[in-house]
Formats: C-alpha cells, structure tokens, sequence
C-alpha cells in the first residue's frame, strides 16, 4: 500500500511544472536594467529578467508593450534599426553581448530566431537546413552537412514527413512544415538559444500543437524565449512567464503560479481578457 | 468499454490527464482500504486497527487537495475542452466524493474505538455483511473509472439499493435490540451511526458512478435511482409519530422521492 501511496505522491510532485527548482537553475540570460529607446520614445523600461537554462520563458502583454523589442534585444537585432538605442545590461552566460568588438554573426550563431512567418529559402528543403553550417564552417564536408541536416529534420519533427523529397524547394511544404523547417534551420547552427516571435500565429491549430509539442522537447537542449499574443500558447508551452505592458516588465513568474494566482491586477486583468 | 482514443499530440497534456487518473484511482484504493479496515476493526475488535485507520483519513485528505490542485493548473494552463475537459472536472468531483467516503469510514473507524470498551451487543455479522457490500460496490466503480466501463458503473449504481435495503433492516434490528434492554442502547445506537455512515458512503459510490457516466457521454444518468432505504419512515410498534425522529423524510439525497 506505501509503495503505491509513494509513486502517486511522486507522481503528483513531478507534475508541479519546472522540473528542477528554480534556485538550482541557471541563469542563461541575464538582463538588469535593459531600456530601449526608438529615438524620444522610451519603449521599454528598466527590465530586469532572468532567462533561466532548459525553461520557456514566454513573452506576453498587449501590442507595443514591448515583448518583440525585448525579445529582439537579445541577439542584437534592433542594431539594425538606426533610430534604436539599447541601454542596460545583457549577459549571456555572464558574457555582455554589447561589449564592442563582440562578432555579432557569431551571438546570432549562438542565439537563433524563428519568425512569425514561415520563411524559408528560396532554396530545395536540404539548402535551407545546410546553409547556416555551410556558411559558419561548422561542417567540414560532405557527409557532415548530410548529417547535420538530418538531426536538425529529427530534431524539428520533420525529418520522416520530408526525407524522401530533401531535394524539393522548402517554399512548397505546408504552413506548419514551413515553421519546423525554419526551426530546423536554426537548430543546424547548433545555438544555444532560440528566441520565437510568435511562431504560431500563422498557423493552424494541429500545426500549432506540432510546434508547441517541439518547443516542449526542444528545451532539453536549449533555452526558449517565446513572444506570443495568445497567452493560452503562453501558458501551454512554457516554464516561465514574463508580463510587459506600456514597456514595462509588470510580472515575472513561474507560469502556473502566473496563470492560477497573478500577483499584480494589471496581470489579472491581461489574462483574464479585462483590458488590453 | 475502453474507449481507445489517440492520444494528444502534445505529451506531457496526455502524461497529466494519465496521472490525474491514476491519483484517483489511487485515492479510492486508500478509502476501500479505510473502510474495510475500519468495518475490520469492528468485527475483531481490534483498537489497535481502528486507531490507525483514524491516522490514515489525513492522508487521504492530502491526496484531494492534491488533485484539486492538479485540476485547476491544469484548467488554467491547458485549456481543456469537450472529453478532456469532462475528465478533469470528473477528476475534481469523484475526489470530493472520496474524501467524503473517506471521512464516513474514518467516523466508523472512530465508533469501533468506542464499540470496542462496550460489551458486544448487535448484530455485528450485519453490519461486517453491509461494509462487505459498501466496499464491493466501491470497487466497482473504481474500476469502472479506471476502465472507463460505463456498464460497470450503471450496475454498480443499481446495486446501492441493496446497501439501502440492508441499512433499513438492521436500522429494524437495532431498535429491537434497543427496546429489549436499555443497557443496549449505547451500543446500538454506536452501531445506528456505523449503519448509516456505511449507507451514505454507498450514496457517494452512486455519485462517482453518475460523474463516470457523465464524463463518457457528456449526458446525465437519466432516471431515478430505485432506493431501498426507507428507514426514513421507519416506526416501530404502534406508535403514531415518532416525536424524536431526526431524520425525517426529505430530500436528503437529491434522488430520494419522498
């Protein structure tokens, strides 16, 4: 009788959400008081936020509270925006990823993205998913490129729906395929983080579940930052939540307690669908 | 029976309604095993049984509290709709009515303690023959649950009537032995509570089996449960009202049709 008592007690414990406790986690990004101006505007202010190893960590707020800026941030993509100016601090595993001098390639090497459109090459299905360790060199002939494609296609849950038509253009798979291989894509780099920017929201339902089911697995090997507007995604796939609103963070938590039991009432009033 | 529905294609949705099921099936294994050490412990009497099997009702409670919180973080994160979302709220009310059957068998438990420095009076063998059955029935369901036999648990539901039947008879007994010998009061009346508590604990075996209908089809069990307690409107000899009755006929269970 004890025994069984104890497996379902176990049982029970493991399904309280992030596996191991948040103390013991490490903190894969850290951001302290990271602000974003786009010329006078203050878009987003003083957000401190850890982004802990092997977790989701999901984005959430209302348009422009600031998530997609934030999210962008962290591989540098708003560089490219001339009127940006990025002010704080960002580490990746204590290394501030603007420190000048730092290779930019390299940072979005180590921390891939996936956008809310599907956008793979003009190029066949293999070409998509060789051409990151082609042009970094990761691979050194090719036996490894073949071989790095098709890990990434296992990895992104694709590999048995296309290994028969590798050679076909990857602009003709399915909205959902689309996404995987653009997941594909990014993981060939072998990165260590993967930002997504809503990554569903051009998709169907089942497609959807397939990715979410992806993201689940994915974060054995890599930490998550997912921008979502549906925060019924939020709360579905991931470990961590992140509230934004008017370019502040409001609420930080983990996502169970986030989703059953918000601490601040903007929070409330967000998931609840009362203002936003 | 079993319905062989594919499974969802995000795992860890399917692992937590796998697991919600077995912590309910483990739950009801604990009271099957609260109420047959407690009718147990009456039959031997045994102190040293009944005083675990009080113990044991805190375990028991944990385990609900448990489930209720497995529920609304499942509720708040993965949204569930039609099946899934009937399962979960079956989950939460077979967990309430456990923990109620839970507590029934615990005050049984606690009434052998006290049977136990009586002198043993009553028809104890009834009251060993109604736990036998209140516990059988249980068992049915609970398997019913875990198989998701819907016949299993009509028949189950159908069945409470003997337990009623059962109860209304040694509800009779019990008086007789009471108006022989006013020493035997105590005693009986102890073994009145045993009596009902073990017939409640079978209302609620009723109710899991309607939650286990309800979660397959989505439908109520349609009809009445034909009832076999009438010790409601019980009275012995001639008298013409009983003044003292205090559980007179009402619609104490829902079902009852007075």
């Amino acid at each position: 009788m004890n025994d069984g008592t104890q497996a379902v007690e176990q049982a029970l414990s493991e399904s309280s959400t992030p596996k191991p406790a948040t103390e013991t986690k490490h903190v894969k990004i850290l951001n302290r008081d990271v602000n974003v101006f786009y010329g006078e505007k203050h878009a987003l202010k003083h957000v401190d936020l850890d982004i802990y190893e092997h977790e989701v960590t999901a984005l959430i707020g209302p348009s422009g509270c600031g998530k997609s800026t934030f999210l962008r941030c962290l591989n540098r993509m708003n560089d490219v925006i001339d009127s940006c100016r990025v002010a704080g601090t960002i580490e990746i595993d204590q290394t501030d990823i603007y420190t000048s001098g730092l290779d930019v390639v390299q940072l979005r090497a180590r921390v891939g993205m996936v956008f809310q459109k599907p956008n793979p090459f003009p190029k066949s299905i293999f070409d998509n998913v060789a051409y990151g360790p082609r042009i970094h060199g990761t691979a050194q002939n090719k036996s490894e490129v073949e071989e790095i494609v098709r890990t990434s296609l296992e990895r992104a849950g694709l590999w048995k729906e296309v290994h028969d038509r590798l050679d076909q253009p990857g602009t003709g798979l399915s909205g959902g395929q689309q996404q995987r291989l653009c997941i594909a894509r990014a993981i060939a780099v072998n990165p260590e983080v993967i930002l997504m920017d809503e990554p569903c929201s051009a998709l169907d339902p089942i497609a959807t579940a397939k990715i979410e089911e992806l993201i689940d697995e994915l974060r054995e090997n890599y930490t998550i930052v997912i921008v979502t507007h549906s925060m019924q995604q939020a709360a579905r796939v991931s470990q961590r939540t992140a509230f934004f609103h008017l370019g502040d963070l409001v609420e930080v938590d983990q996502t169970d307690s986030m989703f059953t039991n918000p601490k601040d009432s903007r929070t409330q009033g967000y998931i609840t669908g009362r203002f936003g | 029976m079993t319905d062989a529905q594919p499974s969802h294609i995000v795992t860890s949705y399917e692992q937590e309604l796998t697991r919600l099921r077995a912590a309910i099936s483990e739950m009801g294994g604990r009271v099957e095993v609260q109420l047959s050490d407690a009718i147990r412990a009456i039959s031997r009497r045994d102190a040293a049984l009944a005083a675990r099997c009080q113990a044991a009702d805190a375990s028991i409670d944990a385990m609900e509290d448990e489930i209720e919180e497995l529920t609304l973080r499942m509720i708040a994160l993965r949204q569930p709709v039609a099946r899934d979302l009937r399962s979960i709220l079956a989950a939460l009310r077979i967990s309430h009515d456990l923990e109620r059957m839970g507590d029934y068998a615990t005050n049984v438990a606690k009434r052998a303690s006290a049977l136990i420095r009586l002198p043993e009076v009553g028809p104890i063998n009834g009251i060993a023959r109604m736990g036998r059955l209140a516990h059988l029935v249980i068992k049915d369901v609970l398997d019913a649950y875990t198989d998701n036999d819907v016949e299993r648990a009509v028949n189950a539901w159908r069945r409470d009537e003997e337990i009623d039947q059962m109860y209304t008879s040694l509800f009779r007994e019990l008086l007789t032995y009471m108006m022989e010998d006013p020493r035997n009061i105590t005693p009986c009346a102890h073994l009145l509570f045993v009596a009902k508590n073990i017939e409640r604990i079978g209302d609620h075996a009723t109710n899991i089996a309607e939650t286990i209908y309800f979660e397959e089809n989505g439908t109520r069990l349609e009809g009445l449960r034909p009832k076999g307690d009438t010790s409601s409107f019980e009275i012995q000899g001639e008298e013409p009202a009983d003044p003292f009755d205090l559980d007179p006929p009402g619609p104490e269970d829902g079902s009852e049709t007075p």
